[in-house]
Order: structure tokens, then sequence, then C-alpha cells
């Protein structure tokens, strides 16, 4: 059974080095002073919390781990307190490891192309101005709260066939799963019922009316040996395009606004050059990487000369691996036309991101509509940024004046 | 005389990041799952040999190779 107990209070960290916690208020505020000085204590960290965790600190020892899944297993995939029992089919196929992997990542890969995502720029273009639309003439604007939340939301939405207007209820349960259900094991159970419940209802309307959406797609998809997928596997893929397509593409949005809200210089080239954007947006991606991925190490081995031993969670930290200066030079500087950017934003070797060229489009046309109808914007010094805690990263109040500073 | 490139994607580190191809589409193609391989045998023409390069230095899985002729 399930811990149904309430969710315990971290203590606050003094001692980042040996007792690190990714959910402590100064890390979700301000996580990169704090991977330097994990860095230069070591590649790999350790820490008691989360029932025993290590994070890799250098790009590098990320590599190592990403394309290590002998070692490290993907069956959970968020660093939280508690370790219930892995429940099959989670999310395939990002909890799965090999070999099953491999078949549930093709059968999503196919309509997530680059060439897919091109069809789809003209409806993403008409979500990001109706969005604007909607505040450009007030003078000022939660940019997080009003815009880039719902950009990603009612992309996926179009995508699954499912109401764009159910986009706050998605919102919620992302909510539940990613931030509270790190400390509340209710919380994320409660957000995994409803959205199963819901897409078990889409799934039975698809029966007497196909679609041509993903969740027809992937109710008419079949396996290796010909046979339709398991209703679990189906419903776990859904509710892993639900969760992964929403916070990741809004956080990273979001922060860039955030950036070019606070670098002048960076918001007038944009405007200048708009064919700058796509090179921008891998360097955002770089500097403001979202996503903390998780591994569960399943045999001992050592990462980078440090022995990591079986039973402990890794903060699979691509952010940080993206502030490695030996791997980046000015890692800790925005260079928007920085050229040699291997990245690792969505995450490296099998697990690679599905939904990267979906991110990547989404970023692009936001960046292009905002700044094409909002050039002048800067932080609202009477209001408060604010930023998501744990699995992703994002500023989730941003308030902004909009217009020429008087 | 300048070296002759040739690109060549290996197929076993690809993971589908299209960099590539967005960088250097007249040297990558993609197939139906968005993995990369190079376009015909490899050959970059005259003037795409910055394309090239600039493909090889972007891939996270380090799975393009610039080779010099």
């Amino acid at each position: 059974m399930s811990d149904v107990s309430q969710p315990a209070a971290h203590p606050p960290v003094t001692d980042w080095v040996n007792d690190f916690d990714h959910t402590d208020p100064q890390w979700t505020d301000d996580p990169f002073p704090i991977w330097e000085e994990l860095r230069a204590a070591s590649p790999v960290v350790h820490t008691e919390r989360f029932l025993g965790c290590y994070m890799p600190t250098t790009y590098e020892a990320v590599r190592e781990i990403a394309n290590d899944t002998e070692h490290f297993s993907s069956r959970r995939i968020i660093v939280r307190d508690v370790r219930p029992e892995v429940a099959r089919n989670a999310a395939p196929p990002i909890t799965s490891d090999p070999p099953v992997h491999k078949p549930a990542k093709q059968l999503l890969l196919p309509p997530f192309t680059p060439d897919a995502m091109k069809k789809l720029e003209p409806r993403m273009r008409a979500i990001c101005n109706e969005l604007i639309d909607g505040f450009i003439t007030d003078g000022k604007v939660d940019a997080a709260a009003r815009y880039s939340k719902y950009i990603p939301v009612q992309a996926i939405a179009h995508m699954l066939g499912i109401p764009e207007s159910d986009s706050d209820l998605f919102i919620n349960w992302i909510h539940m799963i990613l931030e509270l259900g790190i400390k509340d094991e209710n919380k994320l159970l409660q957000a995994v019922q409803e959205m199963s419940d819901y897409f078990r209802a889409q799934i039975e309307e698809r029966r007497s009316k196909p679609t041509d959406d993903l969740i027809s797609y992937l109710m008419n998809a079949k396996d290796k040996e010909g046979q339709p997928l398991e209703e679990s596997h189906v419903l776990g893929s859904l509710r892993l395009l639900l969760i992964a397509g929403i916070d990741t593409t809004w956080s990273a949005i979001g922060s860039s606004l955030w950036h070019l809200a606070r670098t002048p210089a960076d918001r007038e080239r944009l405007i200048a050059e708009p064919g700058l954007i796509p090179i921008a947006v891998e360097e955002l991606l770089r500097a403001y990487s979202p996503v903390t991925m998780a591994r569960e190490v399943v045999k001992e081995t050592t990462i980078s000369g440090c022995p990591v031993k079986a039973g402990n969670m890794v903060l699979l930290s691509f952010p940080a691996a993206n502030r490695d200066p030996k791997m980046f030079p000015d890692a800790d500087k925005v260079v928007i036309d920085r050229r040699e950017n291997r990245h690792a934003a969505f995450g490296l070797g099998i697990h690679r991101c599905v939904g990267s060229n979906l991110a990547r489009m989404e970023m692009q046309v936001a960046l292009e509509e905002w700044l094409k109808r909002i050039p002048d914007f800067r932080l609202d010094p009477a209001g408060t940024v604010t930023w998501s805690q744990g699995t992703v990263r994002g500023p989730r109040q941003l308030p902004f004046l909009l217009g020429k500073a008087m | 005389m300048a070296e002759r490139l040739k690109v060549h994607v290996d197929p076993d580190k690809c993971q589908g990041h299209a960099r590539c191809k967005a960088l250097a589409p007249e040297l990558f193609e993609l197939d139906e799952y968005g993995n990369a391989h190079e376009a015909g045998d490899g050959t970059v023409p005259p003037g795409l040999e910055g394309k090239a390069w600039l493909a090889k230095s972007n891939c996270p899985e380090i799975a393009i190779d610039v080779i010099e002729e």
C-alpha cells in the first residue's frame, strides 16, 4: 500500500554538496550558482534526501548516464520522496528500458517529425495571436499565465484531438504530478487517475466514431507481433504526451521571454534579424533548459570515476550539463548567435524527447509572433517572477509592462 | 585544390534530434521516424563545407562524421 500520510516539509539546505535538494526554494529561485558549487566539488554528488540520490554535475557525466541503460533504469523518471511499486506501462516509452523501449518509441516518432510539425505551424501562429489579442491593449500582462502557459497545451490538445477549452484541467493535473507529486503521493495518484479516466472516455467515444488524431492513431497502432497495443499501453502513452507536452515548452517559452525582457540588446537584435530566432532558440534552450529527468541505479557502477550504488535515484540534470564550462565556452552567458551548440536540453541517448521538433517549432513561432506585435516589454517592478519546482523549471508568474518605458 | 568533404551519419548513434537537417538541409535527410542519414553518398557540394562542419558540431549524439578526402 502506498504511504498516504501528509507530505513532509524538507529542512532548508545548508550543505549543498552533501545534502542537495532540488525542491529547496533557493534552488528553485536561482539554481545556477548551486550547480557551479556542486560541479566544483565533484562530477557526481550525493544526497541522503529522496531515499538516496546522485546528481551528475558535468556534461560528460550526464552523457555517460543517459547512454548507459544497463546500470540506469528509466522505470522511475521523477526524483520523489517515496518509491512506490512501479506501475506497468506508466508512460511508455519514457518509462521503458530496452528492449521494450524501441518499439514503443517508434510508434510515437512519425507524428512528431519536423515535416509533421510544419503542418501544425499555421494553427500555432493563430493560437499565439489569439492569446496576444487578449491582452495587448492592457499595457501589462502576466506573460506566463496568459501567453506561454497556453501555447503548448493548446498544441498538444489539438494533436490529441481533445478540447483546447479543457486546458486548465490538464495544466492542473501536470502541476499535481510534476510538482506537488514529488512530496505528496496522493496528489500524484489522484491526477493520474483523473487523467486515465478522461482518456478512457475519449477512447470509448472513438470506438464508434474514429478520428484522425493521436488518440485514434494509438488505438489503431500494432505492436511488432501485429497485435493492437494493450489498453494500458495506449493510456500510458497518452498520459505521457499530455504530461510531457505542456509545462516543458510553457517553461521554455516563458524563460525565453524572461531573458528578452531583461536583455534589450538581444531583443533588438532578434527584431532586426528574425532569421536568427531559430539559432537563438537553441541558445535559450541551452541556457534555460527546462527539463530534469531521473534514472534509478539498478546495478553498481562508476560514473566519471565516482562509484554509484544500486537503489539510489539519479537527478539527471540536463540543465546543469548545459551550463558546464568544459563543454560550452562562456557557459554562464547567453550568446544568442552561438553557432556550436551541442546542448542536451532534449536529453541524450534513446530517451531523446519525442516532442523536440514540436517544442522547437512552438518556441520559434511564440517568439516570432510576440516580437512582431510586442517589440517593447520589460519586467514590471511592481510584480514578482516566480519559478516552478522540481522536474520542469520555468517562470509561473511573469509580470511584464508592455510598450516603451516612459 | 580544396579537399572534398563527405558527411556520414552513424545510424546507431543518431537519435533524431534533427539538428543536421535544420542546419544543412542540402546534406541530410530524415526517415519516417525523423532519424537522419546523409543525402545521396554524402558528398558535400562546393560552398556547403561550412554547413557540414556546423551540422557536425551541433549533433548532440556526436553521430556525424565529416570525412576529408
